[in-house]
C-alpha cells in the first residue's frame, strides 16, 4: 500500500533534533521533505538531555571543526530565531579541583586555543567572579565564552514548525517497518501507514539508527549509553554558566561499560539546576540506579557544597546514541545508494545538529561540504573490519 | 536498616487496616505515613496528644477508626505483639528499589530529623491514597481558591474555618460533607455547584442499592443541607473566578444535559470568600509505577493499579488497596486493606481465613459497582473547557496559560500530554503535575476522547516519589552498597 500523492524528494526517518535540523536544511534547499516518526515530536533522547552547545569539551579534531561550524550557523543562519528556544550565549567554566588537575586542564586549553577555540584561564582567587557559590577550593579553571544552550525539545519543534512551513510533512505515529528496493539502492521506506517512495532517506533515528540501519542491511554501530540528570526546584540565580568539572572531557571519550560520572551543573531560565552527568552501557534499561544518583549528587557537592539542602523534584534518563569512535555518522551510504544517515553524536546532539543537517544536505544535493565529511562517513566501520 | 515481613505505605483506611491484619497474622509491619498519627486524610483528626472528647466530631465512619486504632495499640503493647508493628509516623517515601527479593523504601522526615532512613520489607502493600482532582477555571490562581479536601483538612484536623462565605463546586457525593463541614463550622455555604445531576444514579439504581449505608448517608446529608439551607444547584458550574488580590465573588454557569455551557441561561454572580473545588479524586500512583506495577484507567479517567481479585499487582510482593486501585471511598478500602493484608500473608505461606478473603472478596466486588454507578452519575462535564480563556493558567506552578498549551498542540505539533508537558512545561514544577495533570492529559488530546493510560502514565511516574534534598541524595545507602559488601565478606 503506498501512501498516495506523496512522492518526496527526502524522508527524514525520526522528528528529534537531528530529524528537525535535517527537514529545516533540507526544505530550505528547495527539497520536498516527509519526516516519520514512530512516536511523538522531540520524543527520544531529545527530550532526555540538557541542550548543551559546547567547545569546550572538544579536542582538535574533526568534531570540533563540525562544533564550530554550528556554533557559527546557531549565531548567524540561526541566530534570529534563537530566542524561540531560549539559545543563550552563556559561557562554560570548567574547573579543576587539583594543582594537577590545572595543569592538564592548561595543556587542553592551550591545544583548543590553537585549533580556533577562545579560552582564557581563571586564576583560583576569580572563580568566585565567575561563580561565587562554587567551592573555593578549586585549583583554578578555563572559561570558554563561546559554550552556548537551547532548550532542546522546544528547539526542535520550532525548526520541524518552520519546515512545515516550507511545505515539509510530519507524519507521527509512523513506524517504519522495512525499504523500499531497486537492487542495492533505497528509493523509499515501508511504514505501519504505508509505503512512501522518495529521491533520498535519511537516517535520522538517533539512539535506534543502529537498528534502522540494520533494517536497510548495512552495519552502523549506533549504542545507547544511558545518562541520568538530577533537577532541582526552581531556585533564585545560582549557577550562571555551565559548569564542569575537568574530567567530564575524559568521561565523554571513554569507552568504558561501567558507571562513570563526572559533574555538569547548570541552570535553566525556569530556574532549576540540571545536575549530571553519568554514563553507563547497559542497552535500553529504563531502571533508575539510585547509585547512580547518589554519585552525581554526591560530585556536585563537592563543588556547589552550598547546595546541599536544596530539594530535587525529579530525575530523568536517556540513551546517548554512542558510536565506538565516538564521532558521530553524518552523509550518504555507498553501500545503499539513496540512504544517508545523521547520528551517533553521543552526547553532543543537540549543539552538532544544525552543523551535521547541513553537511548532509550538502551532501544529498551534491554541493560543495562546508567542511570535511569524510571522517564522518557512515561506512567507515565496515572498512576498519576490513584493514 | 531496619527488615520487615511487610511495608505498608499509607496509615488511611486502607493501610491501617492491612497493617493490623498482617499483624494480628503474625506478620512484622513497617507502616509508614507521612501524616503525624495515623488516620490518613479521611479521618484526619486533632492531636491525639492532648485528648478531646469529641475528636470524632465530623467524621464519618468514626467507629471503624477508633476500632482499628484500638487494634493497633493492643499490638503495641501486648506482650506477644510488641515490636510487631513500627508505626514510622511524619516520614514520606522518597524512593522504591526493588530488589531481588523484596523492596527497599528510602524514607524522610516531613519535618525535622529522619527516624528510619530505610526500611527494607519481603513484600509491601501500598495504600497511597489520593488528591482532589481539579480543574482550571479563570481566576482560580486568586487566594481564597481551595482543594474540596484542603478545606476538609483544616476543618478536620484543626477545626478552622477557611472561609466565611463559602460555595463549593464540582461533582460528586464527597461536595455534600464538605459544604456540611463548613457550615457546622460556621460558615456561611452560599451554594453547592454540582455539575451533574442525580439523573444520573437513576440510571443505574442497581449499584447504589447494592451498598445501603450510602443511601442512608445520602438521606443525612439531605437533612444537613436542609437545616443549613444550603442550595443545592444541580446541572450549574463556576465559570470564572473573580477579585482584586483574593476572591471576592464567582460567576455561575448551567450546563445542558450532555455537560455543554448553556449559552441561553445566564445566572447572577454568588459573592464568596472560599471557594472549594472537588471534580472528584485523582489516586497518588508514583510508588505503584515506581516498583513497576502495571495501570489502566478507571471509569473517571483516573489511572490505577491494576490488581487481581488478592489486590496483588504484576509485581510479585507488590499489592495495592484503596483509592490506588479506584476511587471509591473509605469503606471499600478498609475491606481492600484487610484483603491485601490476607494475601500477603497467604502467600508468605502463613494460613489465612480462606472464608473471611470470600467475603471480602464480595464486598469489594459490591463496593466496586457502587463506585463506577458514581463515577458515572458525576463525570467532568463534556464542556469544561467552554468556559476557559486563553491566558486562562493552567498549570499554577509553572503558569502555563490555555494558550500556550494550544500553541504547543497546533503549532509546535505536539500530540500527546508528555510532549506538550515537554513543550510548555504544565506539570514541570513544584507539585510535578499533581494538580494540573488531568487537565493538561486532556487538553493534549482532542476535545471528547478519552485518556488512556499511555496519555496518563508519563504524567503519573515521579522518580521521586517526595522531594529530596541533595544531601540526603548524596549519603542515601544504597541496596548495591550491601550487595557490595555482602561479596566483600564471602
Amino acid at each position: 500500500m503506498t501512501i498516495s500523492g506523496t512522492h518526496p524528494d527526502v524522508v527524514v526517518i525520526g522528528a528529534g533534533a537531528l530529524g528537525a535540523a535535517t527537514a529545516w536544511f533540507a526544505t530550505r534547499a528547495g527539497l520536498t521533505v516527509e519526516v516519520v516518526e514512530r512516536g511523538s515530536i522531540v520524543s527520544g533522547t531529545t527530550s532526555a538531555c540538557e541542550g548543551n552547545l559546547l567547545v569546550s569539551d572538544k579536542e582538535a579534531g574533526p568534531e570540533l571543526d563540525l562544533a564550530l561550524l554550528s556554533h557559527d550557523l546557531w549565531r548567524g543562519e540561526l541566530g534570529e530565531l534563537g530566542g524561540l528556544w531560549e539559545f543563550e550565549e552563556k559561557g562554560g567554566l570548567v574547573v579543576a579541583a587539583t594543582s594537577g588537575g590545572m595543569a592538564g586542564l592548561t595543556e587542553l586549553t592551550e591545544r583548543q586555543r590553537a585549533a580556533g577555540i577562545e579560552v582564557r584561564e581563571v586564576a583560583a582567587d576569580e572563580i568566585h567572579h565567575y561563580e561565587p557559590h562554587l567551592t573555593p577550593e578549586l585549583a583554578g579553571a578555563a572559561f570558554y565564552p563561546q559554550d552556548c544552550q537551547v532548550q532542546p525539545m522546544l528547539m526542535a519543534a520550532h525548526l520541524l514548525r518552520l519546515a512545515r512551513q516550507q511545505g515539509a510533512r510530519v507524519r507521527t505515529g509512523t513506524t517504519v517497518t522495512g525499504f523500499l528496493r531497486d537492487g542495492d539502492r533505497v528509493t523509499g521506506v515501508r511504514t505501519d501507514c504505508g509505503d512512501i517512495s522518495a529521491g533520498h532517506v535519511v537516517n535520522a533515528a538517533g539512539t535506534w539508527a543502529g537498528e534502522m540501519a540494520a533494517l536497510a542491511g548495512v552495519d552502523v554501530p549506533v549504542l545507547p549509553r544511558r545518562g541520568f540528570i538530577l533537577v532541582t526546584e526552581p531556585l533564585p540565580p545560582t549557577v550562571f554558566h555551565k559548569v564542569y568539572a575537568g574530567e567530564y572531557v575524559a568521561s565523554t571519550q571513554s569507552s568504558d561499560e561501567g558507571l562513570q560520572t563526572s559533574t555538569v551543573i547548570e541552570g535553566t531560565r525556569s530556574g532549576t539546576v540540571l545536575i549530571g552527568s553519568s554514563r553507563e552501557r547497559v542497552g535500553f534499561d529504563r531502571t533508575v540506579s539510585l547509585s547512580a544518583l547518589r554519585e552525581i549528587a554526591s560530585k556536585a557537592l563537592a563543588l556547589y557544597p552550598s547546595l546541599a539542602p536544596v530539594s530535587l523534584m525529579r530525575t530523568y534518563l536517556g540513551f546517548r546514541p554512542y558510536c565506538p569512535d565516538h564521532l558521530p555518522v553524518i552523509g550518504t551510504d555507498p553501500r545503499a545508494p539513496g540512504l544517508a544517515h545523521v547520528a551517533g553524536h553521543e552526547g553532543a546532539g543537540i549543539g552538532l545538529s544544525v552543523g551535521s543537517a547541513k553537511l548532509l544536505v550538502e551532501a544529498m544535493t551534491g554541493a560543495t561540504p562546508t567542511i570535511d565529511i569524510t571522517p564522518f562517513r557512515p561506512e567507515r566501520f565496515s572498512l576498519q573490519e576490513v584493514s | 536498616m531496619a527488615r520487615f515481613d511487610l511495608a505498608v505505605v499509607g496509615a488511611g483506611p486502607a493501610g491501617l487496616s492491612a497493617a493490623v491484619t498482617a499483624a494480628e497474622n503474625g506478620l512484622t509491619v513497617a507502616l509508614v505515613d507521612a501524616g503525624t498519627q495515623p488516620g490518613g486524610q479521611f479521618w484526619r483528626h486533632p492531636d491525639e496528644h492532648h485528648p478531646r472528647p469529641d475528636e470524632g466530631r465530623g467524621q464519618h465512619l468514626w467507629s471503624r477508626f477508633t476500632d482499628l486504632r484500638t487494634r493497633l495499640r493492643a499490638l503495641e503493647s501486648g506482650a506477644a505483639t510488641a515490636g510487631r508493628v513500627e508505626l514510622v509516623v511524619g516520614h514520606q517515601v522518597w524512593f522504591v528499589e526493588t530488589l531481588a527479593e523484596g523492596f527497599m523504601l528510602h524514607l524522610s522526615a516531613t519535618h525535622g530529623e529522619t527516624r528510619l532512613p530505610q526500611v527494607r520489607a519481603a513484600s509491601l502493600v501500598l495504600c497511597p491514597g489520593g488528591y482532589d482532582r481539579q480543574l482550571p477555571v479563570p481566576g482560580w490562581e486568586l487566594p481564597g481558591v481551595m482543594a474540596a479536601g484542603g478545606v476538609q483538612a483544616l476543618l478536620k484536623a484543626h477545626r478552622s474555618v477557611a472561609g466565611r462565605r463559602a460555595v463549593v463546586a464540582g461533582t460528586g457525593p464527597f461536595l455534600l460533607p464538605v459544604a456540611a463541614g463548613l457550615a457546622q463550622a460556621g460558615a456561611d455555604v452560599v451554594a453547592i455547584c454540582e455539575a451533574g445531576s442525580l439523573s444520573g444514579w437513576a440510571r443505574s439504581p442497581l449499584g447504589a442499592a447494592g451498598v445501603p449505608s450510602k443511601a442512608l448517608e445520602a438521606v443525612e446529608y439531605a437533612a444537613l443541607l436542609a437545616r443549613h439551607r444550603i442550595p443545592y444547584r444541580m446541572r450549574t458550574v463556576i465559570t470564572a473566578i473573580r477579585g482584586e488580590s483574593e476572591v471576592g465573588s464567582v460567576g455561575l454557569g448551567r450546563l445542558d444535559r450532555n455537560g455543554r455551557l448553556r449559552t441561553d441561561v445566564s445566572l447572577p454572580d454568588l459573592d464568596v470568600d472560599l471557594v472549594a473545588f472537588g471534580w472528584g479524586f485523582t489516586p497518588s500512583l508514583e510508588l505503584v509505577t515506581a516498583v513497576g506495577a502495571s495501570t489502566r484507567v478507571d471509569v473517571d479517567e483516573s489511572l490505577i493499579a491494576d490488581v487481581d481479585d488478592w489486590q496483588r499487582t504484576d509485581v510479585p510482593g507488590a499489592y495495592v488497596a484503596g483509592e490506588a486501585t479506584g476511587v471509591g471511598g473509605a469503606l471499600l478500602a478498609v475491606a481492600e486493606g484487610e484483603l491485601a493484608a490476607l494475601a500477603a500473608s497467604r502467600d508468605a505461606g502463613r494460613p489465612v481465613s480462606e472464608a473471611r478473603a470470600r467475603s471480602l472478596q464480595r464486598q469489594i466486588a459490591r463496593g466496586r459497582r457502587f463506585a463506577a454507578t458514581m463515577h458515572r452519575a458525576h463525570p467532568v462535564p463534556a464542556g469544561w473547557q467552554d468556559w476557559l480563556e486563553p491566558d486562562t493558567t493552567v498549570c499554577r506552578c509553572e503558569e502555563t496559560t490555555l494558550g500556550e498549551i494550544c500553541a504547543a498542540t497546533k503549532e509546535l505539533g505536539a500530540t500527546d500530554a508528555r510532549t506538550v508537558k515537554l513543550l510548555a512545561r504544565p506539570g514541570m514544577g513544584w507539585c510535578q503535575g499533581r494538580v494540573c495533570g488531568f487537565a493538561a492529559a486532556k487538553l493534549a488530546i482532542p476535545v471528547g476522547e478519552a485518556l488512556t493510560a499511555s496519555d496518563l502514565a508519563p504524567l503519573a511516574k515521579r522518580t521521586f516519589a517526595a522531594p529530596v534534598s541533595l544531601e540526603t541524595l548524596a549519603t542515601t545507602p544504597t541496596e548495591s552498597d550491601s550487595a557490595t559488601s555482602h561479596d566483600n565478606d564471602a
